[in-house]
């Protein structure tokens, strides 16, 4: 397995430029949180690497086996289409080799079993978007890229939903995900990408942000860290 | 590939199905549109309500005129071809319909008129009263005019051919029964060739001999150009001929072509809000940018529409054509070149649908351009070459060719009706149109 690369990435929406100059570096097993404030590029970034957005500039390389999951952070389902009905369509064009069992694990999975035949667009908010990651996660790939993935989500089924991925992570999937919860953040991710404005402030881990000077709480840290860079 | 086709056309198929009032208003709404086109064209419009009196009593409608009889009332039902008729007992109320707006015009055949016209060498005059609409003035003038001139063409044929009898009795002779009382005619030829002996009998000295001679000649003379005059007699009762000339476009009768127009509005209709209806939905839902991540080539995506909104939008014209067919009489061993018609206009429609979704951001708009972009192109494809300009014509000409209505409303025409241009040309029309908007809906999908 390859890792995931970046070098560079740069997107521009006309004049106004969304990412700066990103690189980073992703190895299997690997953890990455984005964090950042509101329009700071996070979900441009994934947009990128998820193949979505093509990058203005720079070089992305990513591992040819295995295939990239995207949940997206907003949620990409059909309304019209049940839940179960969902899922098989994006396992069939995912070419997932047994389509039933991966619908099935994954309605086990979202807790969505009593639900699989309801239109999605009846569900409510946090239950959409439990589709939303169950359909990134179906093909079981090995990048798997979630943009704020658990801000919709009761604190059970945000449990639910890192207990799974940490098991993947486990089998060598590398993860790169959003959020603006820097508790979640430190917890579950081995490295931290801090991006404001476009730009890459800082690539490391947690430790490495919080310095001396901040004491024990990254969410303060990062908030002081910003600050300083008149953010 | 195919798998993916399959799962992207049984998973739109399937939203459809699940939303009736889309699936509707897609349906419902161009055939209502289809229809009420294929009526507008196919009905002619409501000929003139005019208050019709004829105070020629019923025993006096037959006028002799020499051996010849006019009937009034063959004139009479040949002016209600171009007006409708309200009959009205007087004078009075033929005006007072008038005064009202009840008719736009009134028109009165005088009792007097079969004098006149036996007479023959007065002018014969129907009363005609108007409002002082100038629209419906000019309507009823010219309605009543061009009957009337037809009539007056006929009756001048008749007086002419009594003039060639009353010409016929002066030159050869024979009885004329004129006010009960029967006389012989000699006639011009024979006084001539009686005329022609006596001066043979005469004596080359008598004083009588040069006056006879004179009355001769002048026999001689006016047997050879009296036959000359029945012929200018005839030329003047020949009428102007109208010469007609179509200047451009199909030799449909109108009600065929109206299924023609009927059939490919609904096709546009349902195929381009179909595609890019459901391209823009795919957007809105924000399942675009899934399936463009690799998951399905942007050329497969685009084609699946298509072929969804294609294969929908035959299936409703199809329908419609056959139900057509039902009250218009159709050649059914042509039912092979519908189809073809049908198929190649409906991708061609879809095309420029997925080209339009690929461009607009939401399902609204989409719709929207769907409407602003097809119904010009309906009333710019009916545009009659006569109507307007001919520079403005041909800007017509080029708009029209760049859009998919008028070669697939030529090549439905040319299926069902078997009109010019040829079906083969407008199939080529179309699939280059089809080329052409698929290159613009993926350029746009790549945005
Ligand atoms: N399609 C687009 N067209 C123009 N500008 C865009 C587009 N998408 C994003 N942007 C701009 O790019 C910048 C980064 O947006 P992005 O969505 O990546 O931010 P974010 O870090 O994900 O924010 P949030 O925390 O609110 O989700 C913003 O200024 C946004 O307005
Ligand atoms: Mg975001």
């Amino acid at each position: 397995m390859t890792r995931l690369q970046a070098r560079g990435l740069s997107k521009r929406f006309g004049s106004r430029v969304a990412v700066r100059d990103v690189s980073f570096e992703l190895d299997p097993g690997a953890v990455l949180a984005i964090i950042g404030p509101n329009g700071a590029g996070k979900t441009t970034l994934l947009s990128m690497l998820a193949g979505g957005l093509a990058p203005s500039a720079g070089e992305l390389r990513v591992p040819a086996e295995g295939g990239v999951g995207w949940v997206p952070q907003q949620t990409a389902v059909y309304s019209k289409l049940s839940v179960a009905e969902n899922l098989r369509l994006f396992a069939r064009l995912e070419r997932v080799a047994d389509v039933e069992a991966a619908v099935a694990g994954m309605l086990d999975q979202a807790g969505l079993r009593e639900r699989a035949d309801e239109p999605v667009g009846r569900l409510s908010g946090g239950n959409r978007q439990r589709v939303n990651i169950a359909i990134g996660l179906i093909a079981d790939p090995s990048v798997l890229l979630l943009d704020e993935p658990s801000s919709a989500l009761d604190p059970r089924q945000r449990a639910r939903l890192w207990e799974f991925i940490l098991t993947r992570v486990a089998g060598g999937t590398s993860v790169a995900f959003a959020t603006h919860d820097i508790a979640e953040a430190e917890r579950y991710a081995g490295q931290l990408l801090v991006l404001a404005d476009g730009e890459m402030l800082f690539a490391g881990p947690p430790q490495g942000l919080r310095g001396a000077e901040h004491g024990s709480d990254l969410e303060r840290a990062f908030v002081a860290f910003l600050a300083e860079r008149g953010h | 590939m195919g798998l993916a086709l399959r799962a992207l056309l049984a998973k739109d198929l399937r939203i459809l199905g699940r939303s009736p009032a889309l699936a509707a208003l897609l349906i419902i709404y161009p055939i209502a549109i289809a229809l009420l086109i294929g009526l507008a064209l196919s009905s002619s419009p409501a000929l003139p309500r005019v208050a019709f009196l004829n105070e020629i009593p019923p025993d006096q409608a037959t006028v002799q005129l020499g051996r010849e009889s006019i009937n009034t009332t063959t004139y009479e039902r040949r002016l209600f071809q171009a007006i409708q008729p309200v009959p009205v007992a007087t004078r009075a109320q033929a005006i007072a319909d008038v005064r009202s707006g009840a008719t736009i015009a009134a028109l009165i055949i005088p009792a007097e008129l079969p004098q006149e016209l036996a007479s023959a060498s007065q002018t014969a005059y129907v009363d005609v009263i108007y409002n002082n609409n100038a629209v419906n003035q000019s309507l009823v003038e010219q309605a009543i005019e061009s009957k009337l001139a037809q009539a007056n063409a006929a009756l001048a044929a008749q007086l002419s051919r009594v003039a060639d009898s009353y010409i016929d009795l002066l030159l050869k002779g024979g009885n004329l029964n004129f006010l009960g009382s029967t006389y012989k005619i000699l006639g011009l030829v024979r006084a001539h060739s009686l005329l022609q002996a006596i001066t043979a009998e005469l004596p080359p000295s008598s004083p009588v001999r040069p006056r006879v001679e004179q009355v001769e000649s002048f026999a001689e003379v006016a047997v050879q150009h009296l036959g000359g005059s029945k012929a200018v007699i005839g030329a003047v009762a020949e009428p102007i001929g109208v010469k007609q000339e179509v200047l451009s476009g199909h030799r449909t009768p109108l009600n065929d072509y109206a299924v023609a127009v009927a059939v490919s509005v609904s096709l546009m209709f349902v195929c381009i809000l179909l595609a890019s209806g459901m391209l823009a939905l795919e957007r809105e839902e924000g399942t675009l940018a899934r399936l463009r991540r690799g998951l399905v080539p942007a050329g497969l995506l685009l084609g699946a529409k298509a072929l969804l909104a294609a294969i929908v939008g035959f299936a409703v014209s199809f329908a419609m054509l056959a139900g057509i067919g039902i009250f218009v009489p159709l050649d059914w061993a042509r039912v092979g070149l519908w189809i073809a018609s049908i198929a190649v206009g409906s991708v061609a429609f879809a095309t420029l649908g997925v080209a339009m979704g690929a461009i607009v951001r939401d399902l609204r708009a989409a719709s929207l351009l769907a409407l602003f972009v097809s119904l010009p192109l309906v009333f710019l494809a009916l545009v009659p070459s006569a109507a307007v300009s001919s520079a403005l014509f041909d800007a017509i000409r080029i708009i029209s060719a760049i859009f998919p209505f008028k070669p697939a409303l030529e090549a439905l025409d040319a299926a069902i009706n078997q009109s010019q241009p040829s079906l083969l040309e407008a199939l080529g029309h179309l699939a280059a149109l089809i080329a052409g908007f698929g290159v613009v809906a993926r350029l746009a999908l790549r945005g």
